[in-house]
């Protein structure tokens, strides 16, 4: 999957604006959202922090249409009338392959409808090469590591060709140096193929070192919204992202102190 | 692996060589008593201490034939069409039971298991005649439907759709909801969410029910016969009774028990091609990696 491939079908152009107004989601007489706003700008790389159970992953869930909002609307790009299934796919916590399909197989089901097409197969293997896991096509998703299975994962989102892509915390149970190669992975894979990147973590440093923009999430609203204007590729440990990182940590801290 | 690897230290420690030919030959005997083969051990043993119970005449042969006069009534009545008759009339018997409700009951478990209106309407009326034992009916079967086939098909076809039905919902209802929202989330249609995701997800459990069915097959197939029929092998050893031809019964039961065993083995192939991707089935072939 090429840029030049992309690019040629209008129809499958990447990158797409998100809008989200007046956004409530209560569960029971819990409310998690109250009235939240968000725009993202098409091909923007967003991280969405915030202390657990402050309602990122509810966010997500309701930008990915897994759940139903109790209010307010979201849309993409121009037209309002397009589909969240259509437009947006998901990467969660868990790298959820079928364990009774083979890896290949398991990258197949990104292509929807596009499977069995003449090209699918190799489009499929292609997406497997660019995670590095080509020479695993035929195994059984049973005999691969967690990076592995997540990395799969990965490859099976690509392959669907999203306009936006959202990740709920999928580094969340990868142990340190997988992390670090799948933030590089997936920095890669937003910078060719373009699309719009939402990106729900707790690890501020993950956030810093991917994201165009950070905004927080308090109290089922959005409290801070940081531009991370900072070149890419990011170093760790370099000075301004350690600085940015020590800033939005001691706001998330600070404000737990102060409550 | 380990073993050979101390090999030589027990050796030199008690520098001889009595101790290493006691090891070895308890690893070669621990070899031949993990193979597939030594599961005849038992069944042997027991057939030879027979043989010789009845060759001492330690049992009185009207009672208990001896296994060779068993074989012997087994190639006497292979000879004279009887025995292979019977056999096939009873093995199509309960490949049709199973055929028709197995099918039953694996339509009505995808339904009520992915349907909350077919669950709701089916279930309970599905639960309560689930406690009733289906050979409970013989006597209403053998009025409605007389002593023929139908008889016996619908008795095996009561008994082998409850396992099925049970274990098939239970599979469906069990399959991961996870993955059903990602492929959701993938926009996979229905159809395909059935045949990539629910189905896959509930077979462990269907075969469960099939096996458990196989066994309530024989089991219903075997009384039927044995109380209304005009022929099988039921029918065999009933006739048999009446004419004191105590090897031709010994000989019914020893091939159910046969009958059985087979049946339990084709399931389990069955299950190894179909849960090849299980790792149960995957650390048995030895192949993780």
């Amino acid at each position: 999957m090429t840029i030049v491939e992309t690019a040629v079908d209008a129809r499958l152009a990447p990158g797409v604006s998100v809008r989200a107004r007046n956004l409530d989601k209560s569960y029971g007489a819990k409310r998690v959202l109250s009235g939240l706003d968000l725009d993202v700008p098409a091909g923007q790389f967003l991280a969405i922090v915030g202390r657990s159970g402050c309602g990122k992953s509810t966010l997500l869930r309701l930008v990915a249409g897994l759940d139903e909002k109790t209010r307010g609307g979201v849309s993409f790009g121009e037209s309002a009338a397009s589909h969240a299934r259509d437009i947006v796919r998901v990467m969660f916590q868990e790298p959820r392959l079928l364990p009774w399909a083979r890896v290949l197989a398991n990258v197949e089901v990104g292509l929807g409808e596009r499977r069995g097409g003449a090209d699918g197969r190799e489009q499929a293997l292609e997406a497997l090469r660019s995670v590095g896991l080509e020479d695993r096509a035929k195994d059984w998703p049973s005999t691969l590591s967690g990076g592995q299975k997540q990395r799969v994962a990965f490859a099976r989102a690509l392959v669907s060709r999203p306009r936006l892509l959202a990740f709920d915390e999928p580094l969340g149970a990868l142990d340190a140096l997988t992390r670090v190669e799948m933030q590089r992975l997936l920095e890669t894979a937003w910078l060719r193929d373009g699309f719009t990147a939402l990106l729900v973590t707790h690890d501020v440093a993950e956030a810093v070192a991917l994201a165009d923009r950070i905004v927080i999430i308090e109290n089922g609203a959005i409290s801070r919204d940081i531009a991370v204007d900072l070149p890419r590729p990011r170093r760790r440990g370099a000075v301004e992202v350690a600085e940015l990182e020590e800033q939005i940590l001691d706001y998330l801290l600070g404000d737990a102190a102060g409550r | 692996m380990k073993r050979a690897m101390t090999h030589p230290q027990e050796a030199s420690i008690s520098s001889g060589g009595s101790a290493r030919g006691g090891v070895s030959r308890r690893i070669r005997w621990r070899a031949i008593l993990e193979s597939r083969a030594s599961a005849w051990i038992v069944p042997l043993s027991i057939v030879a201490i027979w043989q010789a119970a009845c060759a001492l005449e330690l049992t009185p042969s009207t009672l208990l034939p001896s296994p060779l006069a068993v074989i012997d009534a087994a190639w006497r009545l292979t000879l004279t069409g009887e025995l292979p008759r019977n056999l096939g009339v009873s093995f199509l018997r309960a490949i049709g039971g199973l055929a028709i409700g197995g099918a039953i009951g694996f339509i009505f478990g995808l339904a009520n298991g992915v349907s909350k209106i077919s669950e709701v309407l089916a279930d309970s009326t599905l639960q309560m005649a689930r406690n009733i034992p289906h050979l409970a009916l013989i006597p209403l079967v053998i009025l409605w439907l007389g002593i023929d086939e139908e008889a016996k098909l619908f008795l095996v076809s009561i008994g082998v759709f409850f396992p099925i039905y049970v274990n098939t919902l239970h599979g469906v209802r069990s399959v991961d909801p996870q993955l059903v929202e990602m492929a959701r989330s993938y926009g996979m249609p229905s159809r395909e969410l059935f045949r990539q995701v629910v189905l896959p997800g509930a077979l462990p459990s269907i075969f469960v029910g099939l096996r458990y069915a196989l066994g309530v097959m024989w089991l219903t197939l075997i009384v039927a016969e044995t109380i209304a029929a005009q022929s099988g092998l039921g029918y065999m050893a009933m006739q048999a009774r009446e004419f004191m031809q105590v090897d031709v019964v010994v000989l019914s039961i020893l091939i159910y028990a046969l009958l059985g065993k087979l049946a339990d083995s084709v399931a389990r192939v069955l299950e190894r091609v179909c849960l090849s991707w299980h790792p149960a089935f995957q650390r048995e072939r030895g192949g993780a990696s």
